[in-house]
This record gives structure tokens, sequence and C-alpha cells, in this order.
């Protein structure tokens, strides 16, 4: 995987929003690369910046906020230095997001049809008639019935699981290599969730399609994705393939994450949450900012945690966290007489 | 620590065929029309049609069931406050079994304090200019449950059972995280000191590191107060953690309710098999989603018949025209659907 060029290669992408009390460093040295055909799960409770990250690699991150610092090579192209033309030629092209709202990506003025031509036609040199045929093969890609009537509905016609399939018609329509997939289920009921994840899951394998999945879901991630990415308080934790990942949890904020689901206990039995809250990112401490909920706290975690290898998948199961480091100040004092 | 079998504790609340239905109102033009003898009617949602269930004391009941279902308007009626359209409800007090809505008003509001309601959002049911402490000793001093004396200890003493700092209580709501949010939104309820609790997605919006805490709260009150909880969630994992029993509803009626281990284990209505079906699990890995087809149909225009048979793999003709009541299919297993038993 590591021979050919990845198809995304962020690295030390760092995100900032100053405020009246501070800097929120939303995102804070994220890196990682996505294989063509790859699905990649980014996973983190409410605040962790993984939304941020992907609006980061998009360009989308409103002022105030400003990416500070990182690449994000898109194909060998570094989205963060381009300019506006190449960029906006990429974006919606290329390059695709669906949002968790649909009502994002939707006009509410403007019937379906002409927002799905309007998609291709920015890109390409392609006629209205053509464009329409192919506005309604997208359309029936998704699972609308009817697609012919369908196209002619504005966006308040639709159902909100139909919403968000007109949203991924959008997004899919140019064929882009890489979707950037924000909670899109979430407001969803299961039945539709099931639908959406069996229809992106066909896509990326049919299309070699790459997909970065945001959701606070473990569990969706576990079913969908080949490799997970663990993020807490701007930082990734932890990332590796979902089996070794799940399986063999280095940090101990993926073991509690994992701890805290319901469906993996027996019934009735006290769960085992993570003590505290999550932290503001005003005032991050210089060490690990997990450390004042993590049972396993321990001198070092006052100095900024290592990111490692940590050898359950060979190099590619990283963690950032003292335990297990060979290099832990606190092994070293423990090792001296 | 649960009982062996929680569907044979004698019943808290019983609800008989109860149901509700919305109605728009006509506005002027079709009021008109209809005087001048057009064929109008105000349109109607049966949003809940028809449901019977009973609740052990100490129970906990799962309502499990996607957005538009009727669960939480269950809840609702169950608690009194929205009316029912028709049906009943008892509750099961020292004094024998009493028609709650027949109660002459200072019964009535006697055993409805013996019922309360977590919401999903405790932010939104929280007054943002009243200290919490206030927003939560009101309604016992209101009651004549504790003296103006009492309260200070009182209250610490509540704050703290469901885990809160007893000082927090001179702050204002919007001085709290979303999880210490929820645990006021119980402490409110239990101000009261109530028998019934109606848990309303009451931990559906909270990350899952701060949702165990909550679900763990909720257990260890269940045990300590021994309290009973109708526990509403889309959410079938947490349904599944939490119940004793579980009851499916699919656009207004509950279509399967069977003790816990029961249904996850062999569930029988095509709609639960569904549901559980796309419960996802971690172990498995890389898993291939095969999705139920069809959307939620309107509840304003349900599907003839068995409401879910447009979406059903094994619908056969007489799925459109026959609903057919829960029927016992196993002991303390209810279902209604036409395979379980043979049609008539």
């Amino acid at each position: 995987m590591s021979m050919v060029q990845p198809l995304l290669e962020v690295n030390k992408l760092q995100t900032q929003f100053p405020t009246s009390s501070g800097i929120a460093k939303a995102v804070d040295d994220v890196s990682f690369s996505l294989a063509a055909g790859e699905i990649l799960g980014l996973v983190g409770e409410s605040g962790c910046g993984k939304t941020v990250t992907g609006f980061s690699i998009l360009g989308l991150v409103d002022p105030p906020g400003r990416v500070v610092g990182g690449q994000v090579l898109f194909k060998g192209e570094d989205l963060l230095t381009m300019d506006t033309e190449r960029l906006r030629a990429i974006r919606g092209n290329r390059l695709a997001m669906i949002f968790q709202d649909p009502m994002m990506t939707l006009n509410p003025v403007l019937r379906i049809d002409t927002q799905l031509i309007e998609t291709l036609q920015a890109h390409q040199d392609i006629s209205r008639a053509a464009a329409y045929d192919r506005a309604l093969e997208a359309l029936g890609e998704v699972g609308i019935a009817e697609p012919a009537q369908r196209l002619r509905a504005y966006p308040h016609q639709f159902s909100g699981g139909m919403r968000q399939r007109v949203a991924i018609a959008i997004a899919l329509i140019n064929r882009p290599d890489l979707i950037i997939a924000d909670e899109p289920t979430t407001a969803l009921d299961v039945t539709i969730q099931g639908q959406i994840l069996a229809l992106v899951q066909a896509l990326c394998r049919e299309r070699q399609m790459s997909l970065i999945w945001i959701s606070h879901d473990l569990s969706v991630v576990a079913g969908l994705a080949d490799r997970v990415a663990v993020m807490y308080a701007g930082k990734i934790v932890e990332s590796g393939t979902v089996r070794a990942t799940l399986d063999h949890p280095a940090h101990p904020y993926t073991r509690g994450l994992l701890g805290a689901i319901p469906a993996l206990h027996e019934r009735g039995s006290r769960l085992l949450p993570i003590p505290g809250t999550t932290p503001s990112l005003l005032n991050l401490p210089a060490g690990c900012a997990f450390a004042d909920r993590c049972a396993q706290v321990h001198g070092a975690c006052a100095l900024p945690p290592p990111d490692f290898a940590v050898g359950h998948d060979g190099p590619s199961h990283r963690v950032r966290c003292w335990l297990n480091h060979a290099n832990s100040p606190n092994r070293i004092a423990d090792a001296a007489p | 620590m649960l009982p062996p079998d929680s569907s044979r504790r004698p019943a808290l609340l019983e609800l008989r065929q109860i149901s509700k239905r919305f109605s728009r109102p006509l506005d002027l033009a079709a009021r008109l029309a209809q005087k001048l003898g057009a064929a109008i009617s105000a349109q109607t949602v049966h949003a809940v049609d028809r449901v019977s269930l009973t609740i052990g004391r100490g129970e906990i009941v799962g309502l499990v069931g996607e957005s538009g279902c009727g669960k939480s308007t269950l809840g609702r009626l169950a608690l009194g406050s929205y009316p029912a359209s028709s049906g009943q409800r008892y509750w099961r007090g020292e004094g024998g079994t009493t028609a709650i809505d027949d109660l002459p008003a200072t019964q009535r509001r006697a055993v409805q304090l013996k019922m309360q309601m977590v919401f999903q959002d405790p932010y939104a049911s929280l007054n943002p200019r009243l200290r919490v402490g206030q927003a939560i000793s009101e309604a016992p001093l209101v009651h004549g449950l504790i003296t103006a004396q009492q309260r200070d200890a009182w209250l610490a003493q509540l704050l703290h059972k469901v885990g809160l700092d007893p000082s927090l209580g001179e702050r204002y709501p919007h001085q709290f995280s979303g999880g210490q949010r929820a645990r006021i939104g119980i402490a409110r309820a239990l101000a009261v000191a109530p028998e019934f609790i109606v848990c309303d997605e009451a931990v559906s919006a909270l990350d899952v590191s701060i949702q165990a805490q909550v679900i763990n709260l909720f257990m260890q009150l269940r045990d300590d107060l021994d309290l009973t909880y109708l526990f509403i969630s889309h959410d079938l994992g947490v349904i599944r953690h939490v119940s004793d029993r579980v009851a499916v509803m699919y656009l207004g009626r509950i279509v399967e309710s069977a003790s816990t281990d029961e249904i996850f284990a062999h569930p029988h209505h095509p709609y639960t098999q569904a549901l559980i079906a796309e419960l996802p699990v971690i172990g498995g890995h890389r898993r291939d989603y095969q999705a139920i087809r069809g959307e939620i149909p309107s509840p304003l225009h349900p599907p003839s018949g068995c409401h879910f048979h447009p979406r059903c793999p094994y619908a056969m003709a007489q799925c459109q025209t026959l609903a057919r009541e829960l029927r016992e299919i196993a002991p303390q297993h209810w279902s209604s659907c036409i395979l379980d038993g043979g049609g008539e």
C-alpha cells in the first residue's frame, strides 16, 4: 500500500479557531492517508474535531477559523495551497462531500433536476439533454423509485432519507474519486440508515471509490470501514485496520469507547463509562489531553504522548500514548535502581 | 439482578385499547365547502391505534420504533399529558386498581404525581432563568412534599443521588454539559418521589461515554428506589441493554412484544426481524448491509391491513386487508403477524 502514491495524504493538519477566550485547536497535528477504494472511519465524540478535519480537507472552514499548518495532498497536489479556481475544479468533481443535514447540499428553491444538472455542467462539457439523462440515472442508482417524476420535485417534497439520497446522488454524479461523508445517517431511522450504508458500500466496491466516513458511532464504522482513526480533543489517538484497532485497542480512550457501548455488554450489567467529560479545546494540557479521564494515567502523561506503531498489525496500527512505549520516562525511571 | 420472569410482576400501570388521534382543523375555505355539501373531512392521524400495554411494578419496558411510529405519543398517553381519544388507563396503587381518568380531580392529581417524565433534551425542559436548584425543588414545594426549611438539605441529597455536586444547584442550566443536564432532568423527575417514569429518548442525544454514565444511573436508581420505567428509544442497543421486556411499534400499533431475551433470540414479526438485523455488531466486522426496502409510510395515509405489508418480504394477499390483533404465540410472547399461528 505504501509503494503506490496514496489518493489522499493528510500531513500534520492544524486548524484553529480564535475566540475571545483563547485559540481553540480544533484539529491539531492530524495525519493519515487513504488508498484508492479504501474506506476510512473517522470516529470520535462531539467536539473532537472530526467534522473540522473533513471541512479542512475540502477548504470549507469558515473564518475566523483557519487551517494554520500541514498539507492535504490529493493525488499529489496540495489542496491547501491550491488557487481557488483549481480547487473549484476539483471540489464537487473528483472530491465530494455528504453532510449530516442534506439541506446543506440542497437548495430549497430549486428543483432536484436543476441541481443535479448544474453539478454536472459545472464540471463537464455536457449538453443539457445528456445531463438530464445522467441525472435520471443517478437518482435511480441511489434507489429512488420513479426517478423521472421525482426529478421534477423540490427538496421539501422528500422525506429525510430521500433527501439524503438525493444529496448522495449529487455527490456521486461526477463519479468522484473520494467522498467525505460527515455523519450522513445520524439523523435517519435505522432501516433507512441500513439502506444508505448498503448503497455506499456497494458504490465503493464497484467504482473503487474512496470514502472517509465521519461518525460518532463505532459500531457503524466497524461494519463499513477498512481502517479506523479515533480522534480525541483534536488529535488522532489511535488508527489502524478495523480488525486490529477494535480487537486490540491500544489507547485507553478507544478501550473506553468500546466499554461504553451497550450492545457489547451482558444485558442489564453496569456499563463501563469513561469518567468525566471531554476537555475544552481552549486550554488543552501540554501532555495527554485524556490523562484526567484515564484509568492508567501515570507520571509520563504530563509530557506530550508519542505517536508510535503498536505492532498488532504491522506498522499501520498506531497509537498516541505513553503506555507500552519503550522510551516512556516512567519505564526508564522504573528501570533505574 | 434481573427478575427471572419480569412479565409476571404485578401490574403497576395498564393501558387498555388506548388511542390517540390528531386532526388538522379545516381551514375556512374547506369549512365553507363542507357547508355547501362537498365531501371534505378533516385529515386524521392515528398516532396511537388501540394499544394495550401492561407495565409491571419494578419493570423496565422498552418501547422501540422509528420516527413517527407513535412511541412518544404512547409515552405521553401513559402519563396522561395527552388526553386519550379512546381507551383507559388503570393504576394499581395501595387502594386497588383504578381507572385514572375517572377519578375525582384531587385523587387523580395524587396518582399523576406518581408518574413523571424524563425528556430527550433536558435543556428545553428547564427554565433558562431559574437556578437548577429552584427548578428542581419547585414542584415538591408546591405539592407540599417538603418544606422551605428542609429544601437545602433535601436538594443536596437529591443532587448527590443523581451524581451531581450539591453546590451546582446554584448554577443556571446553560452552565452545564449535556451529561450534567441529563442528570438534572432526572433529578427534576425524581423530585416528587414518583413510582413510574417515562424516559423519552432520555439518552439518545448523549455521546457514547456519557450515555453509558446516564444508563448506569437509570439502572442504579431503579434498584435503589424501586422505580418502574417505560424506556422509549429508537436505539435497539440501548433498549436491549436496559429493558426487561420490549414492545416494538410500527405506525401507531404494537406489532410484537416479549421479554428482551426472547425477542432478540426469536424475533417473530418481520419488522422486528428487520430492526434486529440492522442492529450493528462490532464483533462481526466488515459486514454486508442488507437493507429493508421502502420508506416509512405517512401516518396520514397508512397502508391498509397490516401497516408493514408494503415493505415486508413475506407479504401475502391477506396482509393487505387483515390487520390482526396481537396474539400470544409463545408464553408471554405476542405478535400481530399473520404468519405467526396462521391467518383466519
